[in-house]
């Protein structure tokens, strides 16, 4: 395990366990619906998000759902790319901790080395890149996690316990357990063996675990909040972007943080 | 370009820098599985003898080789063809379904999906699943669905649903994004067939597999019939199945030209085409490092061929090390240089090709003067073309 205390995200989830608090990491689509939108959205989440994920929008993201395909097709269709991605980070208001979310492609193409260094410049702690799972190309994993950023690896309900602990050793920033088997989307009922999957996690790592995919409510926020140190809310919020911009976004994600505050922390100060 | 991808070689799963598995990590314990029951039975002689058995008695195998005199007065050399488009179901894609849903049986799923361009892989997918009373769901751009109608038929008779795709350019990428969703989604109960030399290991080195049995008996009849092997063999190229297929026969004979055909669409120049390994660059696409059509920023660009089948902005990672390697060679055929192919093989030879293989039959018809007289060519007839009549008749290419 690679203890990342040192990195923004490491610290920040420092200060939300000695607070007994859980991480709200919302995920927006970069330039969905506008990149003034994003700016302003990212702009207003001290105080409501601990830690951000920027989606860099790809023209087949085969992990998403309808939403953020959609998301992703505008934004594309916007103009944006890595490079505005990177451009519309370094404008932006500073707030939370930023862990930038790609599919590999466009990263490879934008030269990795010079993505995470560009990428560290513009204000971004992390990287995910949800088509490079551990192991799939270790030279390029290790010049990733050798660079500026931290390479946060995703955990899957079908990941085998052998894999878990592999995935472990390597991971930095925090660990992102997928909750259920699909792609991005609002679910109305959590997988029952979701705070089995956390406790796994928990039982090889020290790192934080944040919790993704299907999380829309209020109420499924603060279940989650019971066993995880992070949940992570993005078709529900990248929705509310699209059809009403940042106000009724930031009206949803204070609604989920009220939430969040209200359940207990599953580690306590 | 700028990537530092794939120093190391894995002996299987990598052809060269190409290949590799970057899938969402949900998949990756499947992907494991599947390598695992391919490694342990591709040589299992249980098996094989399940799989052969298929291919002779369902599928119709082996497929003859037949002589093309009158296109062989056009092209300058004798001209052979691999009639894969007289197996069941009409294309080779069947040689891969059989292979593949035998292994879903043997972990035990019930479930297949499949994503299809022109359709013939899901009409093959169908046919197996309804031979071994198996769940068949088929992922099919809604582009493809309008102008492969005949196919959307036959899968639904077969006992398949048939989902059309409405994203992106709605063709054979799109197909694939979905089914993969799909696969994500229900791993556990589902097994996805892919229909080409393409995504995620072990999927390119299974499926060519599977194919090479074109190559193995191709080979061993034009030895049995004219004693000598082929100066060039030729075959098209989207995903690149058809064509590792027959090349798996003569690979390691260095004295065997070995030709790829993309579709060139309307022209390289105009950018709608298809031709992956002639235009593009290396990327990542449908968990594989190969050639692909990519604008500057990584994006991926929409491919255009009037053959469903060729429609794709990939292409197999074995054929993209093939290339770098210069043992094959890639060349490119128009859209109209096709559709002229395909009414002509049907005049001059009484058979009517599948419009990818048209591809291939346009590139030799270019290449008059290529070849002495007496040098035998080899081309794999990959598939029949009824699938395309209405959409040659539209483009006027009934009458020469």
């Amino acid at each position: 395990m690679t203890t990342s205390s040192e990195s923004p995200l490491g610290r920040r989830f420092a200060e939300l366990r000695s607070a007994g608090r859980s991480a709200l990491i919302p995920y927006l689509t970069a330039g969905h619906p506008s990149p003034a939108a994003t700016r302003a959205l990212l702009g207003s989440l001290d105080g409501v998000a601990d830690v951000v994920e920027l989606g860099i929008p790809f023209s087949d993201p085969l992990a998403d759902g309808p939403v953020i395909q959609r998301a992703s097709q505008e934004a594309l269709a916007g103009g944006m790319s890595c490079a505005r991605v990177l451009d519309l980070l370094a404008e932006s208001p500073p707030g939370p901790p930023v862990v930038l979310f790609s599919y590999l492609n466009p990263v490879l193409a934008y030269g990795p080395a010079a993505f995470v260094r560009d990428a560290r410049a513009a204000g971004a702690s992390g990287i995910l890149l949800t088509d490079l799972p551990v192991g799939a190309d270790p030279a390029l994993e290790a010049a990733l996690r050798a660079g500026p950023l931290d390479l946060v690896p995703l955990v899957a309900p079908t990941t085998p316990a052998p894999r878990l602990r592999r995935i472990a050793e390597v991971a930095q920033g925090f660990v992102y357990l997928v909750a259920r088997l699909g792609v991005t989307g609002a679910r109305e009922a959590l997988d029952p063996g979701l705070e089995a999957a956390a406790a796994a996690v928990r039982a090889v790592t020290d790192l934080p675990v944040a919790v993704g995919f299907g999380l829309s409510t209020p109420a499924q926020a603060a279940q989650v909040a019971g066993f995880a140190d992070g949940v992570v809310v993005g078709s529900a919020l990248v929705d509310r972007m699209g059809r009403g911009g940042v106000a009724p976004a930031l009206a949803f994600l204070r609604e989920m943080r009220a939430a969040l505050d209200s359940a207990r922390s599953p580690v306590g100060a | 370009m700028a990537c530092s991808l794939a120093t190391e070689r894995a002996p299987e799963g990598r052809f060269g820098p190409y290949g590799g598995r970057y899938v969402p990590e949900t998949l990756v314990a499947a992907l494991d599985e599947l390598a695992l029951l391919y490694d342990a039975v591709r040589e299992d002689p249980a098996f094989v003898a399940e799989r052969d058995a298929l291919l002779r008695d369902f599928a119709g195998r082996p497929t003859p080789i037949t002589e093309a005199p009158r296109l062989a007065h056009e092209v300058g050399a004798r001209v052979v063809l691999k009639r894969e488009d007289l197996l069941h179901t009409g294309a080779h894609k069947i040689n891969n379904t059989i292979g593949q849903v035998l292994l879903a049986r043997r972990m035990g799923k019930s479930r297949i999906i499949a994503e299809t361009g022109a359709g013939q892989h899901g009409v093959a997918t169908a046919t197996v699943c309804a031979r071994f009373g198996l769940d068949c769901v088929v992922y099919m751009g809604a582009e493809d669905v309008e102008r492969q109608a005949l196919n959307v038929h036959r899968m639904r008779l077969l006992g398949a649903e048939v989902v059309p795709v409405a994203s992106g350019a709605r063709t054979l990428k799109d197909a694939t994004n979905e089914a993969l969703r799909d696969w994500v989604a229900n791993v556990p109960s589902t097994h996805y067939v892919i229909g080409s030399v393409v995504g995620p290991d072990p999927y390119p080195r299974m499926v060519r597999d599977f194919q090479s049995v074109i190559g193995r008996e191709a080979g061993a009849q034009l030895r049995a019939r004219y004693g000598r092997l082929p100066r060039t063999v030729v075959a098209c190229v989207g995903g690149g199945s058809n064509a590792l297929g027959i090349f798996a026969g003569f690979l390691d004979q260095p004295g065997v030209e070995l030709v790829g055909v993309e579709g060139a669409g309307e022209g390289l120049a105009t950018g709608h085409h298809a031709a992956t390994l002639g235009a593009g660059r290396p990327g990542v696409l449908h968990g594989a490092l190969s050639y692909l059509l990519q604008d500057e920023g990584g994006q991926v660009i929409e491919a255009h061929s009037v053959s469903a089948g060729l429609d794709y902005p990939g292409v197999g990672p074995e054929h993209s090390w093939l290339r770098d390697t210069g043992r094959v060679r890639y060349a490119s055929a128009t859209d109209a240089e096709a559709l002229a192919a395909f009414a002509a093989l049907a005049r001059l030879e009484g058979i009517i090709p599948a419009l990818e293989t048209a591809h291939a039959v346009a590139w030799l018809r270019a290449s008059r003067g290529r070849w002495e007289p007496e040098d035998l060519v080899l081309l794999c007839l990959s598939g029949r073309g009824d699938k395309d009549l209405a959409q040659a008749a539209a483009r006027g290419r009934e009458a020469p």
